[in-house]
């Protein structure tokens, strides 16, 4: 259980770091937190001839608020977030999201940008900032650009980022105060990779519904009827129950990727839960 | 090999280090502080917790090398540490361990939940403790004494820094 030698470097600069994974021949590694990484490369899962050190960078460290989104810095832990410390513009959601995320001693660790980078579909951060709409932003040699999160989670494991770029920021719009939203995770224990994972936003102020799968075979699922059915939710009646339950089954029957009997029984049951959550 | 300078349970330590050596094995193998308990080597067990600049941290996934310039404690460090004084007495009033192999690990982390959690109840102290796995006691035992840790700082009117 121990990793195979390796070089390590820890970069003053972004634009150091990216030299360096640039000329390693696709054989220097990022590392954040390395709360995967690490534990991929003690198991020989996973090797780098080097490790580039970014978890201190200071361009990946700061959060920024303006009036319509908030900038979230790669590096930021899942605890800070957690914690409230910083600013949260999701009305909750994200700090509950990273309650639930691993234990506390992996989230003083990871990081949101770290998570993005891998997209393990059972993991929050792709789904969750699927469903917030964020923009990741990504440095590379020639600069900074911009994708959107739709365009940047393209499977399982696959994501739209070069080589040799860095994911520096996520911004996402700030939600409004009104926003309501559901999130549910089914794993057998506490703390695990989902099983399944749904989340439901819904934020009449900025006319924004959105129902996402995640812990899929592939990247987030929309649920677009879903969404639209938990709109002039307010209270869970049994006819509402019933209503959702068939745009659930309309949604999942909509998707080119088929589930199998325990794959489609987890993600309704998911689903429906994170539904329930958003009356709440 | 790096050299690296940090602080550990107070002293400061220079070291050579491989890169691929992890904080546990310095911790256990170069600075014999043998309450780094090594359980599954790949952060899942929660045995080899602790203290990177106050926050716990698995110390099986965190590269020594990395550690530069912070400040590690591990429960040799908090002999006297309040909390900690407290937390041994609820372990073994409410037999929170058997083997003790999980029990540095645990007490690490049961001091974060007690520090960060005002009041916790079963249900946040079980879910606190899901990273931390005990293979004898059934956890029980282990969540009684939170609980009774909690209710100790409370009634000595502990500050929680």
């Amino acid at each position: 259980m121990k990793p195979r030698a390796f070089e390590y470097i820890r970069p003053g600069s972004l634009e150091e770091a990216v030299k360096i994974i640039a000329d390693g021949g696709g054989m220097a590694k990022l590392l954040a937190g390395g709360q995967t990484l690490l534990p991929m490369m003690n198991l020989r899962l996973a090797w780098a001839e080097t490790l580039v050190d970014i978890s201190r960078l200071p361009e990946l460290q700061g959060v920024e608020e303006t009036a319509n989104e908030v900038r979230i810095g790669a590096a930021v832990c899942h605890a800070a977030i957690e914690d409230g410390d910083v600013p949260d513009p999701s009305n909750g959601l994200m700090r509950q999201v990273a309650s639930q995320l691993a234990y506390r001693g992996v989230r003083n660790r990871g990081t949101i940008g770290g998570s993005l980078a891998l997209s393990d579909p059972s993991a929050e951060w792709p789904t969750v900032l699927t469903a917030l709409d964020a923009v990741i932003e990504l440095y590379g040699p020639t600069g900074v650009r911009e994708v959107a999160i739709n365009d940047f989670v393209l499977g399982a494991y696959d994501t739209a980022f070069e080589e040799d770029e860095i994911i520096k920021s996520i911004t996402i719009p700030k939600h409004s105060t009104t926003t309501r939203w559901g999130y549910f995770k089914t794993c057998r224990k506490a703390g695990e990779y989902a099983a399944s994972l749904a989340l439901i936003v819904i934020d009449h102020e900025r006319d924004v519904q959105r129902a996402v799968l995640g812990a899929t075979n592939g990247r987030p699922w929309d649920l677009p009827k879903t969404a639209v059915a938990m709109v002039d939710a307010h209270e869970w009646l049994p006819q509402k129950e019933h209503e959702v339950k068939a745009m659930i089954a309309a949604d999942i029957e909509d998707n080119e990727c088929k589930l199998n009997a325990f794959e489609l029984r987890i993600h309704s049951t998911t689903i429906l839960r994170a539904a329930r959550e958003t009356l709440k | 090999m790096k050299k690296i300078k940090l602080m550990i349970n107070g002293d400061e330590v220079d070291a050579e280090i491989n890169p691929r050596t992890s904080l546990a094995d310095f911790l256990r193998e170069k600075c014999r502080l043998t309450s780094i308990h090594l359980g599954c080597e790949h952060g899942v067990c929660g045995a080899c917790s602790v203290l990177l600049d106050d926050h716990p941290i698995r110390s099986c996934i965190m590269l020594a090398v990395a550690c530069e310039g912070s400040e590690v404690h591990t429960l040799e460090g908090l002999d006297d540490d309040p909390m900690i004084v407290i937390l041994r007495d609820a372990f073994h009033e409410k037999h929170g361990l058997q083997c003790g192999y999980c029990t540095p690990g645990m007490l690490i982390t049961a001091r974060d939940i007690l520090k960060r959690i005002e009041n916790p109840d079963e249900r946040s102290i079980r879910q606190e403790l899901s990273g931390n796995i005990c293979r004898c006691t059934g956890y029980v035992g282990i969540i009684r004494a939170v609980e009774r840790a909690a209710e100790a700082i409370k009634d000595k009117g502990l500050e929680i820094p």
